[in-house]
Parts: C-alpha cells; structure tokens; sequence
C-alpha cells in the first residue's frame, strides 16, 4: 500500500478552517450568556416570592417563557464548548477522549432537551388549579 | 553537557510563584465547569420541578431554604459573578488590550473583589431586604 493521498493523510487531523468558529461561538455565546442572564436576575429579584404559583405565573408568559428558552440555549451551548475544551485540554487517551466527549453531548443535550420541554410545558399548557 | 551555574536558566513549569493573574486563570475555569455541572442540574431541577407540578416544587423548594441548599445557591451565585468578571476579562484580553503588567494584575484583583461584592449584594437583597 502506498501513502495515500495527500488529502486521505491529513483528512481527520485538523480543524480543517472550522476551529476559529468554535472560539468565536464561545464568545458569542459569552455575550448572549451575560444579558440573558442579568435579565434572569434581574427579574428573579423583583419577584415577590418562589412559590409554585408565582413561578408558574411568571414563567408561562411569552416574554418571560422565550427569554429562558433562549437562556437555557445560550449557555447549554457555552458550558458544552467550554467543557469541551477541559476535555481536550485533560484527556489524552484518544479512547478516553471520545468517550468523554460523547458523554458530554449526551449530557448537555439530554438535560438541555428537559428544561426547553419544562419550559414549553409551563407556558403552553397555563397554571393548574 | 557541562552547565555553567551562574547562568539565568529558562524558568521551568514547576517554578512559578502564584500571582493573581494565575488564580483568575483556573478560578475562571473552575466556576465555568462547576456552573455547568452543579448549576445546569439546579436550573433544570427548578424548571422541571414546576413543569411537573406542586408537589415536586414544594420538594425543590424544600431543598432550595435547607442551609446546604442555600450555600450551593450562594455558591453558584459567586461562580457566577466570578466567572461573568473573568470572562468580560477575557474578553478584553482577547482584543489584545490589558497585558501591562500592573494593569493586568489590577483587573485580575479586581474580578475578585467584583465577585465577592455582587454576591454579598445580591444574597444580603434576598435575606435582609426581601427577608
């Protein structure tokens, strides 16, 4: 067998002009994660209490159900690129590596998927009786 | 290879006295991964408590006033500021502004001291103002 193509080589080693998006969508991110969440603060503080039925109240209005939603995805996403990063910067073991990596997805993806159904679930179905 | 003593060596990654620009560093890596762990399981706990209903709320909340529950909430508070002043940091570092050396150690302080305040800000609100 010979060496294969120049591309066959180098296919699957690099970022291939992809990696500077990973680092741009962490700060991307970043900023979206800073207003959604002095918005969730913010709006957490002035509520009278935390009760079921104020947080209920609260959560099923539009302008507050979307907001969390996009809340939950912006740092879902964030926490997902940085975490990466960890893994990649910790795990050497190529094995290792793609285990963690696969855990991390199904961890941020499984959890993220729960809290945009909660939140969907609160705002279309209204407060129960 | 004969060494000649008197000569300054390259420094080596196991000689570094901790600066506070260092702290930030790891203190920024730390609060990020331990929000997306023990905070995202908070958050999703919270809002999937109250998509289910009274009774798994009033359990969440249960947890939420006990003392332990408290100090995670405080906790995740200050992750949170920390990891918001380190990161407005970092971004500014990025732009390539903010690597003179006093200047650098000023913000690096300053993150912590940011951090401290909001907490006790936000959390001295909740408990004294609000009761």
């Amino acid at each position: 067998m010979g060496n294969g193509t120049g591309l066959g080589r180098v296919r699957g080693l690099g970022s291939a002009k992809h990696g500077g998006n990973h680092w741009v969508l962490h700060r991307m991110t970043a900023v979206s994660n800073l207003l959604l969440m002095l918005w969730l603060i913010f709006s957490l503080l002035r509520l009278p209490t935390y009760d079921y039925a104020t947080i209920r109240l609260w959560l099923e209005q539009p302008l507050v159900a979307v907001p969390m939603m996009l809340t939950v995805i912006s740092i879902f996403w964030h926490f997902r690129i940085g975490l990466q990063v960890l893994i990649e910067d910790y795990v050497h073991e190529d094995g290792l590596k793609f285990a963690s990596l696969a855990a991390l997805s199904f961890y941020t993806f499984g959890l993220g998927a729960l809290a945009l159904f909660s939140i969907a679930k609160i705002a279309l179905t209204g407060t129960p009786n | 290879m004969a060494q000649n003593r008197a000569r300054p060596i390259s420094p080596h990654l196991s000689i570094w006295k901790w600066g506070a620009h260092m702290a930030t560093s790891i203190f920024h890596r730390a609060t990020g991964d331990g929000m997306a762990i023990v905070g995202a399981m908070v958050l999703v706990w919270w809002l999937a408590a109250a998509a289910s209903g009274k009774e798994a709320y009033d359990y969440f909340l249960s947890w939420a006033v006990h003392p332990l529950g408290k100090l995670v909430l405080v906790g995740l508070t200050w992750a949170f500021f920390q990891h918001l002043a380190s990161g407005l940091r970092h971004l500014v570092l990025d732009i390539g502004a903010g690597y003179e050396l006093k200047t650098n150690r000023f913000w690096a302080r300053g993150t912590f001291v940011f951090g401290v305040v909001m907490t006790a800000a936000v959390w001295g609100y909740l408990l004294v103002v609000k009761g």
